[in-house]
């Protein structure tokens, strides 16, 4: 049989319906993409539509009010800022030390697998489940009370897999021929962590450490179940004073029917947002400019 | 950095390191109570969510919890039938995934096989943006956006909270995780498994969905697992969008109430510690931790079980 007796009707039939189809689907996957990308522009473009002309100066530095005009962000950011430094400041170390434990130390056996485990589990409970624990632990056992330290404890609890898990990326990059020659030198298995491969592993671990704390920002349902407040006319100023953060207060003004309070949401939305794009481009900048330097 | 110490370290007696390597012990036992807080953290969970379910059970049967129709803990006459509020997780996570999961699945494909590593590499951090945002926002999308603009005015619903708009702002949270997950699956699919399907004569799409689909599939299907894990346990959409109103039904255009927004309803209210309401919620999130606990695990045994070694 020759090519050309191949080539029958039906096999041109056939060939075509498959051009067919793979163009049309080409086009499917493409709108696919797009929808995402469609979806997040239509989500700024409704937020910036309802908010920005309720975003003004006084809007930040006004307490919230029951005059849906009148009412500000003051107490919800400051909130924020305690509860996240908090957050970052218990959560940090201990995640970072976690990661060279199980990196640098730890024997491989039962007991590290359990830890590696767990921590994979841990990351996908519901951050509302970690409320439910802080609020039985921290705020009633501990008798810490409906406070900033409470809402911190409970959020370290939630971002720590991730400080984990992406420390652990830093310091798998590093090469083991640093280790090697540091201990070749003679450097006790710690000072090779702490002089050679930690500072090595910095810019990818901060990287991590800020999506962690982008996570606690926006956090919500397990503030609300620890028991921040819904209305706080007050500045928060230490770690036992009761608070409410910038989701809460934004869950606040949306929870409520009238339209101006609405547009306030939005405006705290805007907030909101702008205090993560920032800290994104804070982490982009940091893996570029580690990526760079870099020399190995 | 510790480049003026290493020949000092050269000069120790092997004795003097013996010692520093003893006083290296503390450190160690530190970081080793750094990794194992989280174990304390599951023990913790674990404990006190059975211990007041325990206590909630004690008052009322678990038959009661999983049969009756009913759930009204806050009112006079109270049930506790936790049917409506698992059927209405179920329903607003099955609807978001039947989005996010053809959708995303649809956008991995795409950044894999056909877009230009330009275009991947502006599109997928793109995608990636739409998880980082936090989730009230999506509620607030919802209620402003999703309700009255499109399913009151298109499809006739009736109120401004129902499950279907709870679902649908749910699915654009879901569809980089999806999208993000599959596409790393279908990446580390061997090129050279594509250039035997194009030797065979197969076009792109063709080659997509007979060769790098199937051989992705167990980091797929682990992709839209934990998707419905995150399903599931995600709470200020539906506590904002689907309502607060516990309602056994199937109709996705009603307002209802699911098991995370019913936990924060009673924590944004004054129940004090003990009381029957207060254990009501750790009930709850011990389905809510049991349900996402499987999920996950599922997940894991799926990456671990059938991961593909094209070595």
């Amino acid at each position: 049989m020759t090519t050309t007796a191949l080539r029958t009707a039906e096999w041109r039939r056939r060939l075509l319906r498959r051009h067919v189809l793979a163009a049309a689907a080409a086009m499917l996957l493409r709108l696919a993409a797009a929808a995402g990308i469609a979806a997040l522009v239509l989500l700024l473009v409704v937020v910036a539509r309802d908010g920005l002309d309720r975003l003004s100066w006084d809007f930040i530095t006004s307490y919230p009010s029951r005059i849906a005009t009148r009412a500000g962000i003051r107490s919800a950011l400051l909130g924020s800022l305690w509860v996240v430094g908090l957050t970052g400041l218990l959560a940090v170390p201990v995640g970072i030390g976690a990661a060279i434990y199980l990196e640098e130390f730890a024997p491989r056996n039962w007991l590290t697998r359990l830890i590696e485990t767990n921590i994979n589990n841990l990351a996908g409970v519901p951050s509302i489940v970690y409320g439910l624990l802080g609020l039985a632990l921290f705020v009633r056992a501990m008798d810490l009370g409906r406070t900033v330290l409470a809402g911190a404890l409970t959020l370290s609890l939630v971002v720590l897999p991730i400080v984990i898990v992406s420390a652990r990326e830093g310091l798998r990059a590093v090469p083991y021929s640093i280790r090697e020659a540091s201990l070749a030198l003679g450097a006790t298995p710690w000072q090779t962590v702490w002089h050679q491969v930690l500072p090595a592993a910095l810019g990818p671990m901060m990287t991590g450490v800020i999506l962690a704390l982008s996570r606690a920002i926006g956090e919500t349902a397990p503030l609300i179940t620890v028991g921040a407040l819904l209305f706080v006319p007050f500045d928060p100023r230490g770690p036992m004073d009761s608070f409410t953060v910038l989701p809460i207060q934004i869950f606040n003004w949306i929870s409520r029917p009238q339209p101006a309070f609405h547009q306030a949401a939005a405006a705290g939305i805007i907030v909101l947002l702008a205090v993560l794009l920032g800290m994104n481009a804070v982490a982009i900048a940091l893996r570029y400019w580690s990526e760079r330097r870099r020399q190995w | 950095m510790a480049t003026a110490e290493a020949p000092l370290a050269v000069r120790r007696s092997p004795r003097r390191r013996r010692l520093l390597r003893l006083r290296e012990a503390p450190i160690l036992g530190l970081l080793f109570l750094c990794a194992a807080i989280s174990i304390f953290t599951t023990v913790g969970i674990v404990a006190v969510l059975v211990e007041e379910a325990v206590g909630f059970f004690r008052e009322v049967s678990i038959l009661e919890f999983l049969t009756e129709s009913r759930w009204t803990p806050l009112f006079v006459e109270k049930h506790f039938g936790v049917l409506p509020l698992l059927s209405a997780t179920f329903l607003i996570s099955a609807l978001a995934l039947a989005v996010a999961v053809p959708v995303g699945l649809g956008a991995a494909i795409y950044l894999s096989e056909y877009a230009s590593p330009r275009l991947r590499a502006v599109l997928k951090p793109a995608l990636e943006v739409l998880a980082g945002i936090p989730t009230v926002v999506y509620g607030y999308f919802a209620i402003t956006f999703i309700a009255p603009e499109i399913l009151q005015r298109l499809l006739g619903q009736q109120t401004l909270f129902s499950a279907l708009s709870a679902a649908l702002a749910m699915s654009v949270l879901l569809l980089p995780m999806v999208s993000s997950l599959s596409e790393d699956a279908m990446r580390a699919v061997p090129g050279s498994l594509r250039e035997a399907g194009y030797a065979l004569g197969s076009n792109r799409f063709e080659v997509a969905v007979r060769v790098v689909l199937p051989a992705a599939l167990s980091g797929i299907v682990a992709a839209v697992v934990l998707a419905m894990a995150r399903a599931v346990g995600e709470t200020m959409i539906v506590t904002i969008a689907a309502g607060n109103v516990p309602n056994l039904s199937w109709n996705p255009l009603e307002a209802m109430q699911a098991l995370p927004a019913y936990i924060v309803q009673v924590s944004l209210g004054d129940t004090p510690a003990g009381s029957l309401e207060y254990k009501t919620i750790f009930a709850v999130g011990l389905a809510l931790f049991v349900c996402t606990l499987g999920l996950n695990v599922a997940a894991q045994w799926l990456l671990s079980r059938f991961r593909e070694a094209y070595e």
